[in-house]
């Protein structure tokens, strides 16, 4: 499994810089800790609806959710001792709002490289919000085979949903208003593991 | 880096930071062409006209294929069975397709200028697909697409571009290219054939084929364009590829892994024997299926390039 190394192509992407972003910080939800509790319960929740890793498969979306998929998949190695592919998936050529995002969206590349058909694929998010990204995701795996199923698992659910999409693993609810957002930040491109609230303008 | 150009007319206009984001976006999309399902969503409801005022088949076809592959619709308007020949201008032209509401025009013509002529006067994306001896900057952009992944980097690398070059638009837009990235290029050709101020585009020249191989990582081979003869200044087809034609013999001399290159429609025994062009240093049908990947991303990039905008939501 690959996943892009290089932070700069990492950032400023999904949501433009908000990691960056001199926004104002409200909250800290997780912890390092907290953060990877939650990993290990999904992970739990994972195998025990699927009876283990037989036909299982992982595939993040990027950017954060790529970097979830793999910490899942290590704590899924842990538990079972069995290693589940792990896959990327690019969705911005298939956002409904594509030409509209105003940073000029940067496309990245998807990263599949084995068989869906018939298998049990967890979809990996970091923020459930719209569902519209998840909306998009499913649009994308059609166009890779037919998966016996999908299921999503998000570290957070924010509420505010604008699709009929929910998850199916959520590492922590946080209700949000409109004008925040939930910030996740991960060790492998942000130096820490913690997710927090920031206040937009 | 975001892209704001609605146009692609050449590549002497671009920025390093705007070549590299068209590589890299292309770098994605050549994935696209792996899959079982071949085509992503990214232009569906967008219209590309593919305009041609002369004979093509790599190039039009590649642009179609990659237009289908973002799910955009294609028409294709040769200038021999249009309204051209009834006197219609490119302008005129240009408006009519403009009219029709489509979104994109891919412009191959044999004026200089031609591309950006018509993208002056009309408010959709205008993509160069050549014109006259001045750019091919896609050919360039996938020429330079596959010299980066065969060899990792641009910067600092040796290329040799051997031919025609005084009527080849596709050796303008790779001295552009090549030069901005950091890549030194030399041109080797009949002194005849090396028009006047090629040192200022950042080019070096020589007449000697064994020099222009010796230190090359690359030899982009041009064809050479006889139905541009206009009596007087082309060699003899047999005494080229006598004193210029890539040989096996001649490369043995060169680099162990040099890459050969080619735009096509190769003329083989002219400038380029079949032992080459078919051989293992040859990249000339990799260079074909990167030209796919290299035009979905520069009609995607100009086509949002054109759309109002407002910041993505989750």
């Amino acid at each position: 499994m690959r996943i892009n190394p290089e932070p700069s192509a990492i950032l400023g992407q999904k949501r433009g810089k908000t990691r960056e972003s001199p926004m104002k910080e409200k909250a800290k939800i997780l912890d390092k800790d907290a953060l990877q509790r939650a990993l290990m319960r999904i992970a739990h929740e994972i195998l025990e609806k699927n009876k283990g890793t037989n036909d299982l498969c992982l595939i993040g979306i990027r950017n954060r959710g790529a970097y979830l998929a793999k910490r899942l998949a290590e704590c899924i190695e842990r538990i079972d001792r069995e290693s589940v592919p792990v896959g990327i998936l690019d969705i911005t050529l298939y956002r409904d709002d594509l030409t509209l995002i105003a940073a000029g969206p940067v496309v990245h590349k998807t990263e599949i490289d084995f068989d869906i058909n018939d298998k049990n694929v967890v979809l990996v998010d970091d923020v459930l919000y719209t569902g519209r990204t998840i909306r998009a995701a499913l649009d994308a795996l059609n166009d890779f085979g037919r998966p016996r199923s999908i299921q999503l698992a998000v570290l957070v659910d924010r509420g505010h949903r604008e699709l009929p999409i929910r998850a199916d693993y959520v590492g922590k609810n946080i209700p949000t208003a409109q004008n925040e957002t939930v910030e996740v930040r991960l060790e492998d491109v942000d130096a820490k593991d913690e997710v927090v609230i920031v206040q937009k303008d | 880096m975001t892209w704001t150009r609605k146009d692609l007319l050449g590549l002497e206009d671009l920025s390093k930071e705007e070549l590299e984001l068209i590589l890299t976006t292309a770098e994605s999309f050549k994935e696209v062409s792996t899959r079982e399902i071949k085509k992503v969503p990214a232009l569906r409801g967008k219209t590309v006209v593919n305009l041609f005022y002369e004979p093509s088949t790599r190039t039009r076809v590649s642009f179609e294929v990659a237009a289908m592959r973002l799910s955009a619709d294609v028409i294709n308007i040769a200038s021999e069975t249009s309204s051209v020949r009834k006197g219609e201008t490119l302008i005129d032209t240009g408006k009519n397709i403009e009219a029709l509401k489509a979104d994109i025009i891919v412009v191959r013509h044999n004026s200089s200028g031609a591309a950006t002529m018509l993208a002056r006067n009309v408010n959709i994306s205008v993509v160069n697909a050549g014109d006259g001896w001045h750019e091919h900057p896609t050919q360039a952009l996938l020429d330079i697409f596959t010299l980066k992944e065969k060899l990792g980097r641009i910067e600092g690398i040796n290329v040799s571009i051997v031919g025609d070059i005084a009527h080849s638009r596709v050796a303008r837009s790779n001295i552009w290219g090549l030069s901005k990235l950091g890549a030194k290029v030399l041109v080797c050709a009949p002194s005849m054939l090396v028009p006047p101020g090629i040192e200022a585009m950042g080019a070096q020249v020589t007449t000697d084929i064994d020099e222009a191989l010796k230190n090359a990582d690359a030899v982009n081979v041009l064809r050479m364009q006889f139905e541009r003869d206009e009596g007087t200044a082309f060699p003899e087809q047999l005494d080229y590829f006598k004193n210029f034609g890539i040989t096996a013999q001649r490369l043995s001399k060169a680099k162990k892994n040099i890459i050969v290159m080619h735009p096509g429609p190769i003329n083989r025994g002219i400038e380029i024997s079949s032992e080459v062009a078919d051989g293992l240093n040859s990249v000339i049908l990799e260079q074909v299926t990167n030209g796919i990947a290299v035009r979905m991303s520069v009609l995607f990039l100009v086509a949002q390039a054109q759309e109002k905008k407002h910041e993505p939501t989750d």
